[in-house]
């Protein structure tokens, strides 16, 4: 970590697959090298002129991307062998040459895309929203103390980019956990004054199988999630809150 | 879904917080939404705005109204935005802010638990509602909420992943659908509906690298207007004075970063100048975007007193509490340190100007409507209310206006549509999307010899050289030229993948041919008006010219090159005064 060094050149290799079941295989390239250079400007040098190191012709790469400043989640990929989102990724700050591959846990679509539709489908799951009346005029929120407002502003960060649910040894295609996001998202709004009144409702949507109870603990989502979201501490309140409910609900 | 009525659909393109609103005030008046987006919605450019949304609520005793909202609005925007819209936007702003506490937007609150306001550029009040430095990525988020509650009720139909290719239209010119592409296995599909509302978002990427996000190429606007929609007040580009330059993109650094106490610096004869502070004593660091950047601009290219000799001055935020700066600031703060490898609260951060915002858009009637019927269009894509430059926390606002006004408006047209239109609708389509089929067929056979990336570079390299901050009719010439020699290598490009599976570079040779004809339209639009007003100043004409030139600029498409004409400004409500801070 923290090589400054110039070089001349930087090598990439990347991982392409045409397809979903297209065979996969390592391509790499060769780029001059340029201070203050990230993984998506390597990117985008490549597309310029599509070859490969051995200078055989290539198509550009595919990869998402939008905002470039980590707030929109779309860039995230796994990065020497860590998942992260590309936009951050220095190269003055990693090793080389740079190994750059799709995430692993969701549906392949094209060299570093994947499908993420799952894990919005998943927000559906917990009612990951405040139920309001309405947008007409019908006055001014519920008050809240700074603090709470700070609590709430930290989970709401979540960019649902899929860093956790990579990082996550309970996550993959075999298995029904829903994963930290969804679960800190129904935290959140199981927070909000107003939210609060349907919180049962989230709080129970995550008692099933694949719910919050099926977190291994094995805490590589904080350590990988971009935005230092508290996701364990979010996943131990939600197991309160199941423990909670599932008293009240022997009560009826 | 059920097949629905046209009459009773309206299709939005665009996911950002303008589309969201409409959508949002569709789904609550009884229409059947479907809404187009390039990327999951959540993922969208307003994520990106930092600092902070305007509404005068007046909660800290200084006087403020909506009323001083508006004439400030309309003092910043040196006159050029008609004046009725721009009223009842700062009318309406906290109503806005009421509506999104309730939605759950984590703002920042004072200790009594209500919301907390900052000072922005262009006025003294405290005005500006705010959750960190990540207002937008908030407001986006309680928006796409509220959507996806409306998903799961049926109310609306998301298309993620689809990118807007053209409007259906019949032979009077009336909008009746949208052509979109399916960006995972490139099919163009038509889609009808009795109106459409464009929210397509900013054109930033005409200028390669600016504050905006990759998917704000301007595209869809390109498009529409070569169908024969007017593109109006192109000219009028926001340069942000405080950006982090990058190689692949400029990075933001909000001006809220000055709203709550960030200076403006750089070294004279061996010591601090704050230049700002000196420039306009009374506004300070807190000058309209326009005049902070050419004050920039004359420190480093004309002083030559840019730090270290270069294009960069400081923004110095180190002098205030680290807590304070890390609850309010946090979220810009981390993106200086993670892209420079600094940290702010110690060190000043090394700033330029970039390209950020555009003023200018598609044009639309006092109702949101353009000037082809059931087309219309809201937030950064059209031309309303920022007039020559746009003030700080204003554009946000202007999405939630606009997309409610658009909203309104698309369901009266659609009650007063008459006869059959679904049966009317079928066989457009189909020759639209024949059309479409065929730009891409030609596209992917070319096999020439310029690569899309590098024209773009170039265009780019062109425009921010010669149609930013400081305009010459020389140059303006000149690169006028230079885009009609890229337009024709254009038609000489290789697509370099021939792949029927998200094909991104197909994608990409589309929205280029796109952007260059915004471009022709902003430069032409440029070199006519030879006036000084806001963000559009011309050393040879350094006056505002209100005789000649307080009109909105209106371009129209034709293949030799943009037509302009020029259309009166609303100025029935305020008087124009000299604009002088």
């Amino acid at each position: 970590m923290n090589q400054t060094i110039k070089r001349e050149d930087i090598e990439i290799k990347i991982k392409r697959q045409e397809g979903p079941n297209s065979p996969a295989r390592w391509e790499t390239f060769s780029l001059k090298y340029r201070p203050g250079m990230n993984v998506i400007s390597c990117l985008m040098e490549i597309r310029k002129k599509p070859q490969t190191k051995e200078g055989m012709k290539t198509t550009p790469v595919c990869w998402e991307q939008n905002c470039l400043e980590e707030v929109c989640g779309a860039c995230t990929m796994v990065i020497n062998g860590r998942v992260r989102q590309s936009c951050t990724a220095l190269v003055d700050k990693l090793e080389h040459p740079l190994r750059i591959e799709p995430m692993s846990k969701f549906p392949l679509v094209r060299d570093l895309v994947v499908n993420r539709s799952s894990m919005f489908e998943s927000l559906k799951k917990v009612k990951a929203w405040v139920p309001v009346d309405g947008t007409y005029d019908l006055g001014p929120g519920p008050r809240m103390s700074p603090k709470e407002a700070q609590y709430r502003y930290e989970l709401s960060k979540c960019m649902t980019c899929g860093c956790c649910l990579e990082a996550c040894p309970q996550y993959n295609p075999q298995s029904a956990f829903i994963g930290p996001a969804a679960i800190s998202q129904a935290v959140l709004f199981n927070a909000h004054p107003t939210g609060k009144r349907n919180a049962s409702e989230r709080t129970r949507s995550l008692m099933v199988s694949g719910g919050a109870q099926d977190c291994g603990n094995a805490q590589n989502c904080v350590q990988v999630c971009p935005q230092n979201i508290p996701l364990t501490q979010s996943i131990a309140e939600m197991n309160r809150d199941i423990t909670k409910e599932l008293f009240g609900f022997l009560k009826e | 879904m059920a097949e629905v009525s046209l009459k009773k659909k309206v299709i939005v393109v665009g996911g950002g917080l303008a589309g969201l609103m409409a959508v949002i005030k569709l789904a609550e008046a009884g229409y059947h939404v479907d809404l187009f987006s390039i990327v999951p919605v959540k993922r969208s450019h307003s994520a990106c705005a930092q600092g902070g949304m305007n509404a005068a609520v007046n909660t800290k005793g200084e006087g403020d109204s909506p009323q001083i909202h508006f004439e400030e609005t309309l003092y910043g925007g040196d006159y050029l935005a008609n004046q009725a819209l721009v009223k009842g936007m700062c009318e309406k702003a906290p109503h806005y802010i009421d509506m999104l506490d309730r939605m759950g937007v984590p703002f920042n609150r004072t200790p009594e638990g209500l919301l907390d306001f900052r000072r922005f550029g262009g006025t003294k009040f405290h005005r500006t509602a705010f959750s960190g430095a990540t207002t937008g990525q908030q407001l986006l988020y309680a928006l796409d909420e509220q959507v996806r509650r409306f998903e799961v009720e049926g109310k609306v139909r998301k298309f993620e992943g689809w990118e807007f290719l053209s409007t259906i239209m019949d032979d009077k010119q009336v909008c009746r659908g949208i052509v979109a592409m399916n960006l995972n296995n490139m099919e163009v599909q038509a889609f009808k509906s009795g109106a459409v509302i464009l929210a397509t978002g900013g054109c930033g990427l005409i200028y390669g690298r600016s504050t905006n996000s990759v998917a704000c190429t301007g595209s869809a606007a390109g498009a529409v207007y070569q169908q024969g929609v007017h593109y109006a007040n192109g000219e009028f580009i926001q340069v942000h004075p405080t950006a982090i330059p990058g190689k692949d993109k400029n990075r933001l650094m909000s001006e809220s970063a000055r709203g709550d106490g960030g200076r403006v610096w750089t070294y004279k004869n061996g010591e601090r100048w704050y230049f700002l502070e000196e420039m306009y004593p009374d506004y300070g660091n807190l000058v309209p975007r326009d005049i902070a950047t050419r004050a920039i601009f004359k420190v480093c290219r004309e002083m030559n007193l840019g730090i270290d000799g270069e294009d960069q001055v400081y923004l110095d935020v180190s002098h205030l509490p680290h807590d304070f700066l890390m609850e309010r600031l946090g979220g810009i703060l981390h993106i200086y340190e993670k892209f420079v490898g600094e940290d702010p609260t110690k060190v000043p951060m090394k700033i330029f100007p970039s390209v950020h915002y555009s003023m200018g858009g598609i044009y639309i009637d006092q109702n949101h409507m353009t000037n082809v019927q059931g087309l219309l269009a809201a937030g950064e894509c059209d031309y309303q209310y920022h007039g020559a430059n746009r003030l700080g926390a204003n554009s946000l606002l202007s999405c939630f206006y606009g997309g409610e006004v658009s909203a309104k408006t698309a369901g009266e047209y659609l009650s007063g549509l008459e006869g059959d239109v679904d049966a009317e609708v079928s066989k457009l389509a189909g020759q639209q999307v024949k059309k479409e089929q065929d730009a891409n067929e030609r596209l992917l056979t070319l096999r020439g010899k310029e690569n899309p990336y590098v024209i773009w570079e170039e265009m780019a390299d062109w425009m921010t050289k010669n149609v930013t901050v400081v305009r010459n009719n020389k140059d303006l010439e000149k690169t006028e030229q230079k885009l009609k020699e890229l337009q024709e290598r254009y038609k000489q490009v290789n697509v370099s993948d021939v792949s029927e599976w998200m094909n991104q570079p197909l994608q990409f040779t589309r929205q280029l041919g796109n952007m260059i004809s915004i471009a022709q339209a902003i430069v032409k639009g440029a070199l006519l008006r030879n006036e000084s007003r806001g963000s559009h100043y011309k050393p040879e004409f350094p006056k505002r010219d209100d005789k000649n030139f307080l009109k909105t600029t209106l371009a129209s498409y034709t293949p030799e090159g943009p037509v302009i004409t020029y259309e009166e400004v609303d100025t029935s409500l305020v008087k124009p005064k000299e604009r002088k801070y």
